[in-house]
């Protein structure tokens, strides 16, 4: 069994429901990232999404554009986002480790490479924003080879017989974009969310993460009762953002404790 | 030549084009494809853009012979495809009617855009305005700068403009934020891509809006000489003006068909435009083409001296064209295309966009290596009156 299947798997016998932080990687600094992820664990997440800078994020609201920017300045790699990757896994075997981010980085190493470098170091899984299903087949079977589990997304706007095709091919588990619209956008219906979730839970035989627009604990709460995994990004960056870089890993580590707190109420 | 029949139904140009896009839009992107599938085979819907394209651009445009400048070259007929005799300037208008016509067929109120140089936003707020759509385009903030009388002309036409602050503050960004845009509206908004570019469809279908251009010529040449050009000479940004003129050409034997980039300070300085020429494939905006880009991926920033070409990608098309050697692409530095944009001004009474300089540049050239019976047919794809102040700025002159 996958770390990440094992991690659902854990907390369903446990009544409990999984908490993703997002942080971009070389964000405010290199050397902080590494940092950053224990103290998410430390915080309470069940799994990591890291997310790798790319300098044209058309997914992502000015939130996350300006995380990626902070990471560019030092010319921050994928090469360097696996490099924490493994230097993660030196202290922590346990949390599963997702990378998030463009399709360019990764054709730029190249997927032979890029499979091969980020199962050596303990990675587990890899959502490609830019990668529907239809342009990735062959990637995704490389990554499956080299155990790596390919997340996709789904999102409201996503027909039903089209949930039913990507969650055949899915791994891992399946993250639904709660809203129309980038990262850290804040106008989420939450009983539209409930209904779409309901219909994804209903035909994947995957857990399904929410994602896009979950700021506070309350609302991860109310998320967690429709879904399996909740993610939170744009708010974690903000504190990043907000923090002296000496501060930032205990401030994130506090945020992730409250959402925690209130997830397992 | 065998048969052409590029891009495949999943938008594939051999490797490149195809459909990298958020999940959100793909359903959007899948409506589309089904919309224009239907628009493409429906007799009303062609006739209107055929009387749009007569009687509000004024079309057909002419060809005409640069005779003065030809024989002060010394070589090759240079002739030139009028598109900046168009309403509103240049080729764009021939896409933003097509798109918008398809844009009220979907029952699309409200239409975005991204502009570079400022003509595709320019002809996207004129057929938002002739057609009752609210329009909002995107533009670099370095762009509104460079091209300040264009902002000018869409806030005329009624639409709003919204200045882009991220990443380089050009095309490129500008790109970026009208995909965000449509993420989030996506129901409501039809967005009006500028290019032969970004996510099947868009490539083909704007490749085919603009293919008037190349069917005219062919045309219009025939009658004109009783032959086709021996080069057909175009500039490459996104390159749908390009794509526009090439296309009808692919099958034609002994018909070269030569895309010029923006060669900026030069190749060798780096700073330049020319993914073509001195770029390496990847994925970006959607699609697969070649990119500036370095080792690990990001997007490098380009430089030309001309708005409408400082992109660091190219439509997938000429990619397949470039790579299947049926097209050769080349690049203009900044200096050559200001020399062609003077001497069009000065021998011929025509004040080119700096953009379609590039083309011209070319031509000049290859015209001296040539004989004097054999013919270069360039895109003259927009008139220069935006660039003025650039152009008066680079001599060291206030206007």
């Amino acid at each position: 069994m996958s770390r990440i299947a094992s991690v659902f798997a854990t907390l369903k016998t446990q009544g409990r429901k999984a908490l993703i932080p997002f942080i971009t990687a070389g964000d405010p600094a290199p050397d902080k990232t590494v940092p950053l992820m224990h103290a998410l664990v430390a915080g309470g997440a069940d799994i990591i999404e890291l997310g790798v800078p790319f300098s044209d994020p058309m997914a992502d609201g000015p939130t996350i554009q300006r995380a990626s920017e902070r990471a560019l300045k030092y010319g921050v790699g994928l090469h360097d986002v696996l490099a924490m990757v493994a230097e993660f896994r030196l202290i922590n075997t346990a949390t599963p480790v997702v990378l998030m981010g463009y399709a360019n980085p990764i054709e730029a190493m190249g997927w032979d490479r890029f499979c091969s470098e980020a199962a050596s170091a303990g990675l587990d899984g890899v959502l490609t924003v830019d990668y529907p299903p239809e342009e990735s087949a062959e990637f995704a079977a490389k990554c499956a080879a080299a155990g790596l589990d390919n997340i996709y997304l789904l999102a409201p706007t996503t027909p039903d017989a089209r949930i039913e095709a990507i969650t055949r091919l899915a791994h891992g588990f399946v993250y639904y974009v709660s809203l129309k619209g980038v990262t850290g956008a804040a106008n989420l219906d939450l009983a539209e969310v409930a209904a779409k979730v309901g219909a994804i839970r209903a035909r994947a035989g995957l857990p399904v993460g929410v994602g896009f627009g979950i700021r506070d604990g309350e609302t991860a709460r109310l998320v967690a009762n429709v879904a399996d995994a909740v993610v939170i990004g744009s708010r974690i960056v903000q504190e990043i953002e907000n923090s002296s870089p000496d501060k930032a890993a205990e401030n994130v580590q506090n945020f992730v404790a409250g959402v925690r707190a209130a997830l397992d109420k | 030549m065998q048969m052409y029949d590029l891009p495949d139904i999943h938008g594939h140009f051999g490797p490149y084009g195809g459909v990298y896009v958020a999940e959100t839009l793909m359903a959007a992107l899948d409506e589309l494809k089904r919309e224009y599938e239907a628009a493409r085979h429906d007799p009303d819907f062609q006739e209107e853009f055929r009387h749009e394209l007569r009687h509000y651009v004024g079309r057909p445009s002419p060809i005409y012979h640069a005779r003065r400048w030809s024989k002060l070259l010394g070589g090759a007929q240079i002739y030139l495809k009028r598109e900046d005799l168009n309403h509103t300037g240049a080729h764009k208008i021939n896409n933003t009617i097509g798109q918008a016509l398809l844009a009220r067929r979907m029952g699309k109120k409200r239409v975005i855009a991204e502009t570079g140089a400022g003509q595709h936003g320019v002809a996207s707020a004129t057929v938002a305005a002739r057609y009752g759509m609210e329009c909002v385009v995107y533009m670099g903030s370095e762009d509104i700068k460079r091209q300040s009388p264009n902002v000018y002309r869409m806030k005329l036409l009624g639409a709003t403009v919204v200045g882009v602050e991220s990443g380089s503050k050009t095309l490129k960004d500008a790109l970026n934020e009208a995909m965000r845009d449509w993420v989030t509206n996506v129901e409501s908004t039809f967005y009006i891509l500028g290019t032969a570019a970004g996510p099947h469809p868009y490539p083909m279908l704007v490749r085919d809006f603009q293919s008037i251009i190349g069917e005219e010529s062919k045309v219009q040449m025939a009658e004109m000489l009783g032959r086709q050009p021996d080069a057909v000479i175009a500039c490459v940004g996104g390159g749908s003006n390009a794509i526009g003129i090439f296309y009808p050409y692919i099958p034609v034997e002994g018909v070269r068909l030569i895309g010029v980039e923006a060669g900026g300070r030069g190749i060798a300085s780096g700073q330049h435009a020319a993914p073509l020429s001195a770029g390496t494939p990847g994925v970006l905006h959607g699609f697969r083409s070649y990119l500036m880009q370095d080792a690990n991926g990001q997007i490098i920033e380009t430089h030309s001296v001309s708005a409408g070409l400082d992109y660091p990608g190219v439509g997938p098309e000429h990619s397949w064209l470039k790579d299947a050697g049926r097209a050769e692409y080349v690049s203009i530095n900044d200096d050559e295309a200001l020399t062609a944009f003077h001497n069009l001004c000065r021998y011929e009474g025509i004040i080119p966009a700096l953009e379609s300089s590039h083309a011209l540049a070319h031509a000049a050239k290859i015209a001296p290596t040539m004989d004097k019976d054999k013919i270069l047919l360039v895109n003259l794809s927009g008139r220069g009156d935006k660039d003025i102040n650039t152009v008066a700025r680079l001599s060291g002159i206030e206007i």
